[in-house]
């Protein structure tokens, strides 16, 4: 569990980041959302002490950070940048080892921890361990980037706009992939973000700031349905809002018995891609199937009920 | 006349060699055929000094001295030029160039042991001064390896503080800039008066062998030179490691140290080096300068030469500080290659 | 600015009255030894060094500017690599044996000192305008051509004006170099200020060793300095600085 007590970060007489308290789960993804100058960053490298906070104090798991040496508390605690910050001069496998090299871990540990890690990304072990980062592609350093963040199984993982170098198509993917990891390990992370979608995508709660105050933090259909203040409001986009709010929210939430003509959609998926696909063929009704058998369906009249129940 | 020089027999071969090196080596193309000429053209260029100089001398009395002409040395030039370029165009790699390097090193000193040259006249001059010659040798050696180390003790640290201090950086690149500006005569001059005072003044530093005159004020002038390519090139070089990955290495939880070790250093290097570069051929040639002011080395032949209008005197002391300094070019090039773990991208 | 200033007239006064400085290099002069050097008068010593170094530095660059252009058009493309070599290997060649080196084919005197000088200012300045000419911005060559100049009217209004700040920065490396070669040059017998700081070491003087080695460094350093200023000028001109 993390806690972020009042912390409070000043820079001369200008407040950067104004008493913000939270507290996060184990296991979790929490995206800080904001925009440019809004603190988030700053917020995030108090975690690690890479910024010293003015005052307040963050625990991980019960134990405060500041009760630590700062540079032994950051090998604890993961950090993943945008542009991936590899050292050019290091090949994959070292630069992925590097903080359980610095953390003195014996050299098979290590070399067995990279395979498991590059396995773990879908690059192959014996094709990418002796690379250099300048011959890979800008998906893969970004892939080693987190992988060199996890590799110490570190109890909490930080990023820094981690996939803003990304091209669009990438990023969906890499977001994927993350979400499918996180899950996998299990690891909490704190993620910066300035992009809603992505926070929307992948966050469990969301924390909005705007001039160094915590506005909002919760989860991601709170954020959406009843945006606190008009700036939350506006970083989720007053016209997408409907859509934004499907999108989180299942089919099967929404299941009712009885049949559909056409293409069946899975369980899994959301009633914003339901809702597109009623649209889009002229339908009422899609039919839904759970692993291949039919389950019942969902109609456009509930999708719409649903969508006016936000209030 | 090139025809009365020599047997004629060995004149074909040596002109033919020659003419058909200049001729394969001379027209842009296929940098393999440049090589071959150049090389051709060296042996037949060899050949013809050979023959020459032992026919020349044929019967002239043991005084008589035989020295190429200036043609001789263009030519020379010329092919070692076209051999170079061949050389650069066909990219070996750093280890390749070692063994080329090594090989031509190996190739000159079999020339000059064997006794081949030894009519030619910089070959007596050397023959009746080897042990002069050695001195001079070990001494311009000490100058100019020694006020490079010297100035890398001092410009590292110094380096390194200018990279983490903006203030002290400001205030020590443009005074560093500003000796270099001072002409080595002038510097060497100006370094006398200093360290005479200072060993009138400190007994102890006179024992240490601090004088006025002769090593120590050329020693010193050489530091004070080397400084800012050192100093220089270690802050680029420390400020080109990309930002990203010093904001990683602090976040995993590096110390400074580890930091500068790991991450900024390596990437550095190849700066650095080159660097080190500058100074060294650039402190092989100033060295020649401490030739006027007792400081020995080659320049001590180059001046007497100049003094007594002997030739083959300035030829003694200019021909090996010029090979010296193209040796150490080579190899540190080499050495900056070695320490460039990035491949350089293609342009 | 007043540094400057003040040097320049340090600079003045001891290329012109050289007697004011008596007794600041009498403790530095052998006892009843001259202290001010006279047997020729520092003034014309002075134009004489400069004058070498001028004319030096001048030549090189024409020649070297004209060089570096005809290697940048596309007919002398075939020989950059050649001048490449040749400059890279001609700037290990130490300054002093070159001049040392052009005695015996040339003699003494000015003559050899202005070949070497002129030799050795070649190479900086022709890899500086090589640079130059050959990293100009391509949209601006682009615009150039399209709104219709000529290959002559390209060059000069747009490729040298350009290349300018550049090229500036190799005549001062070589007219550096020059200032400090022409020196030892007075060891050939030319006529420079170097044979006052030789005259000096010849007769263990200190006070002449260090009146030559102010003036030639002075130079330099204020040499050096305004053409970094000039530099600076045509780099905000030519919008690259």
């Amino acid at each position: 569990m993390i806690e972020i007590d009042k912390i409070t970060k000043l820079y001369g007489s200008t407040c950067a980041v104004d008493a913000v308290s939270l507290t996060a789960e184990t296991g979790t993804i929490t995206a800080i959302v904001g925009t440019s100058g809004s603190g988030k960053t700053t917020l995030l490298r108090m975690i690690n002490r890479l910024v010293e906070p003015s005052s307040g104090e963050v625990r991980i798991n019960g134990e405060p950070t500041h009760a630590v040496k700062p540079h032994l508390l950051r090998r604890r605690i993961g950090y993943a940048i945008q542009g991936h910050g590899l050292f050019p001069h290091h090949t994959v496998a070292r630069n992925i080892g590097a903080v359980p090299e610095l953390l003195g871990w014996p050299r098979e540990k290590i070399a067995a921890r990279v395979d498991e890690l590059l396995e773990l990304f879908g690059m192959e072990p014996a094709e990418f361990r002796e690379r250099l980062p300048l011959e890979l592609s800008g998906g893969q350093q970004q892939r080693v980037g987190v992988a060199r963040a996890l590799a110490s199984r570190p109890d909490l993982l930080l990023m820094d706009e981690p996939f803003g170098a990304l091209d669009p198509i990438i990023r969906t993917r890499a977001q994927e992939d993350l979400r499918a990891i996180q899950r996998k390990l299990g690891s909490t992370i704190m993620l910066v973000t300035h992009d809603m979608d992505e926070a929307i995508r992948l966050g469990d709660r969301i924390a909005v700031m705007d001039g160094g105050e915590l506005v909002q933090y919760g989860p991601p259909e709170e954020i959406v349905a009843q945006p606190a203040t008009s700036f939350v409001a506006d970083m989720v986009g007053d016209a997408e809002r409907p859509m934004r709010l499907l999108s989180l929210i299942p089919v099967s939430a929404l299941l009712e018995p009885g049949t559909a003509e056409g293409a069946p959609l899975p369980a899994e998926a959301t009633l914003r891609e339901a809702l597109s696909a009623c649209l889009w063929t002229g339908r009422e009704a899609i039919p839904v199937e759970t692993e291949g058998t039919p389950a019942g369906r969902v109609t456009l009249a509930a999708i719409r009920a649903r969508a006016e129940r936000h209030a | 006349m090139l025809w009365d020089c020599a047997p004629t027999s060995s004149v074909i071969a040596g002109g033919l060699a020659l003419g058909a090196g200049l001729a394969l080596g001379i027209p842009a193309g296929a940098p393999l055929r440049r090589l071959g000429g150049s090389l051709l053209g060296l042996a037949g260029l060899i050949l013809l000094l050979v023959q020459g100089a032992s026919a020349q001398l044929e019967g002239a009395g043991d005084l008589a001295r035989v020295s190429p002409a200036a043609g001789a040395w263009c030519l020379l030039l010329v092919l070692m030029l076209l051999m170079a370029d061949a050389l650069s165009q066909l990219r070996p790699g750093p280890r390749a160039r070692a063994g080329l390097l090594a090989l031509l090193l190996a190739a000159l000193a079999g020339l000059l042991w064997s006794g081949v040259l030894s009519d030619l006249s910089v070959m007596q001059e050397f023959a009746s001064r080897k042990a002069a010659f050695r001195t001079a040798a070990l001494r311009h050696v000490a100058l100019a390896f020694g006020s490079l180390g010297a100035a890398a003790l001092i410009g590292f640290p110094l380096g390194i503080l200018c990279h983490r201090n903006a203030s002290l950086r400001g205030a020590t690149l443009p005074v560093l800039s500003f000796l270099q500006t001072i002409p080595s005569l002038a510097m060497f001059g100006i370094m006398i008066p200093i360290l005479g005072w200072i060993a009138a003044t400190y007994p102890a530093a006179q024992a240490l062998g601090i004088a006025g005159i002769g090593f120590a004020p050329a020693f010193l002038a050489l530091v004070l030179y080397s400084l800012l390519p050192v100093v220089a090139n270690t802050v680029t070089g420390l400020a080109a490691t990309p930002p990203a990955a010093i904001e990683a290495a602090r976040g995993m939880g590096m110390t400074g140290m580890q930091r500068l070790w790991k991450v900024e250093l390596p990437l550095a290097m190849p700066v650095i080096l080159a660097g080190l570069r500058i100074v060294l051929v650039q402190n092989i040639g100033l060295a020649v300068i401490a030739g006027l002011i007792g400081g020995g080395g080659f320049g001590s032949f180059v001046f007497q030469g100049l003094n007594q209008t002997a030739t083959d005197l300035i030829l003694l002391g200019a021909l090996p500080t010029v090979v010296m300094a193209l040796v150490a070019a080579i190899v540190m090039d080499i050495l900056v290659d070695l320490t460039r773990r990035i491949p350089e991208r293609q342009p | 600015m007043i540094l400057r200033a003040a040097l320049i007239a340090l600079l003045l006064a001891l290329v012109l009255r050289p007697e004011v400085f008596t007794p600041l290099f009498a403790p530095f002069a052998p006892e009843n030894g001259p202290v001010i050097y006279t047997r020729s008068s520092l003034l014309s010593l002075s134009l004489s060094h400069l004058g070498l170094v001028a004319a030096a530095s001048l030549a090189a660059t024409v020649v070297a500017v004209t060089l570096a252009i005809l290697v940048t058009r596309p007919a002398g493309e075939a020989f950059r690599p050649l001048s490449r070599t040749i400059t890279n290997v001609g700037q290990t060649f130490p300054p002093v044996a070159v001049l040392a080196l052009a005695v015996p084919a040339l003699g003494f005197g000015a003559g050899p000192t202005l070949v070497a000088l002129f030799l050795y200012g070649l190479l900086p300045i022709f890899e500086n305008a090589m640079t130059g000419l050959s990293t100009l911005p391509a949209s601006t060559m682009e615009a150039a051509r399209g709104i219709g100049l000529d290959r002559w009217q390209r060059l000069w209004r747009v490729e040298l004006p350009l290349a300018m700040p550049v090229i500036l920065g190799g005549f001062r490396l070589s007219v550096v170099i020059a200032l400090g070669t022409a020196t030892i040059g007075s060891t050939v017998a030319a006529r420079t200020l170097g044979e006052v700081i030789i005259a000096g070491l010849l007769t263990s003087n200190t006070a002449f060793v260090l009146q030559g080695g102010l003036i030639v460094g002075l130079f330099a350093v204020l040499i050096h300095d305004a053409l970094v200023q000039l530099e600076k000028y045509l780099a905000r001109r030519s919008g690259r600085g």
